[in-house]
This record gives C-alpha cells, structure tokens and sequence, in this order.
C-alpha cells in the first residue's frame, strides 16, 4: 500500500474566473517523489493548460518541509516568465514561519486566506 | 530531572525508516503534552535534518545507518543524529536568504533548523547534529 501512490490526484483545481485555484489533497507535503509529482501537476497548469494566474490554498496543509520550497518557486518564476503570477493563501501560522525564516514572504505574495487571495491579481 | 523517555534507534538510509522515527519522537512528544507548535518545530527540524543525513551524508547508501539518539523532559528535547557520511562544514552552505541566492531552489534545510530549533550544532567532521528545543514558556 505504501508503494502505489504515483497516479493519486494530489490538486484539486476550480476555476474562478480567469484564476486556477489550487487545493492540495495531502496534508502533509513531504517525501522528494510526492513533492516531485505535485511539482509536475502544477507545472502542467502552467506549461500545458496555460494557465496565468494561480492561487494556492494551503488550507489542508498541515506540515511541510524544505524539500516543497524549491517547487513554488520554480512555479514562481514560471508564472513570472509568461506574465502570469502566483499567490499562496490560507497558511497556518506554524508554516507561515517556514516561509518567513527562509525569506520567501519577500518574493511569493501571501494572502491571509482565498477572498483576500484572488483580489491580489 | 530524569527524561520521560530516551531512546537511541539506528537506522539504514531509507526515507521511510526515517518517517518511522519521526512518529515514534512526535507520539513521546504528545505524551509529555508538547505544545502543537513544540511538535511542529521539532518535527520540521527533524525531518530536514534526516533528510540531510540520508540524502546528503549517506547518499542513501542502503550500507550506510543513520544513528538517532534522543531524550524528552517535561522541560526539553535534545536530539543527536549522526551519519556515515564524510560530513561537511556548516559555514561552507551559502546563505539562502542572501538576496542573490533566494530563488534558489534548495539550500534551506539548515537554515529552517536553526529557525525553528533553540540549538544546533554540527560535530566531529560534519556527519554528527546536536539538536535542542526548550519547550516553549507559560504552557
């Protein structure tokens, strides 16, 4: 059971308007090949369905480590090659302080929840 | 004082062999009623500093173990890892908060360690972490 997850949907997205809203199934992101497969789902959001604008709701998210880092700001710079942008939403506090310490709050915009976050567009 | 409960457990370089630990260190945890935001810290620190030695010190080599020590009072939690690797020098990681290195996509492991711990300490060659948590005031 633990060997099979490969084909599991990790995103669920809704579309509001013009913006792919982005929920995460996981409550907890970890492990370098579940991190790697939530990486490519977004990046297709980007890269294949062209999508623009993205908002991420961490609203599930319970736990996250380093590992998740380097993904959303590849997903950054993505959005930002193609005149899009990302914004991140509904944070706990506890990973909140994940991104604060590493100084990300400076680069990615971090709304405090999902009204708040698609009116940053 | 004595520790409500220590353990030292070895490990081989095995990503899930390290969840393992993980639970076995949050349930002492809760039993000894951390705070969910102690939990969350040591937690953290805990996985980005197995994940180093695995990945990092080890390269997970299945030869090579992981060595975990630890102890849980009422006041702290004190953890020592240690790896086969050839160890490195802290003060050689760039810094990821440096402005030119934070779109950088990896590099943030130590950093959050030391953020969300109260000591950290490298040993010997590199291969060996010390750390601490003093539980947080007024709980």
């Amino acid at each position: 059971m633990s060997t099979q997850p490969a084909r599991r949907r990790r995103l669920e997205v809704e579309d509001i308007g013009d913006i792919a809203v982005v929920n995460f199934v996981d409550k907890k992101i970890l492990d370098e090949q579940n991190i790697q497969m939530i990486g490519d789902d977004l990046f297709r959001l980007v890269d294949e369905l062209g999508r623009r604008k993205v908002l991420l709701n961490f609203n599930n998210v319970e736990f996250m480590s380093s590992a998740a880092l380097g993904k959303l700001i590849t997903l950054h710079r993505k959005l930002q090659a193609v005149q899009g942008k990302l914004v991140l939403c509904n944070i706990a506090k506890d990973i909140l302080d994940v991104f604060k310490i590493t100084k990300l709050d400076r680069i990615l915009t971090i709304a405090t929840d999902e009204q708040a976050g698609l009116q940053a567009f | 004082m004595p520790p409500d409960h220590q353990a030292e457990v070895s490990i081989p370089s095995d990503l899930a062999e390290a969840r393992r630990v993980q639970e076995l260190i949050e349930g002492a945890l809760q039993a000894s009623a951390y705070s969910e935001h102690d939990i969350f810290s040591i937690k953290l620190a805990l996985e980005e500093a197995l994940v180093n030695a695995i990945k990092h010190g080890n390269q997970m080599d299945p030869d090579k173990r992981v060595v975990v020590a630890y102890s849980v009072t009422p006041a702290r939690f004190d953890i020592r890892i240690t790896d086969e690797g050839d160890g490195f020098r802290p003060e050689d990681v760039p810094d990821p908060t440096a402005i030119e290195n934070l779109e950088r996509p990896c590099g943030r492991g130590l950093l959050l360690m030391r953020g969300f711990m109260t000591e950290v300490e490298y040993h010997g060659k590199g291969n060996v972490v010390r750390m601490a948590k003093v539980r947080d005031a007024g709980e």
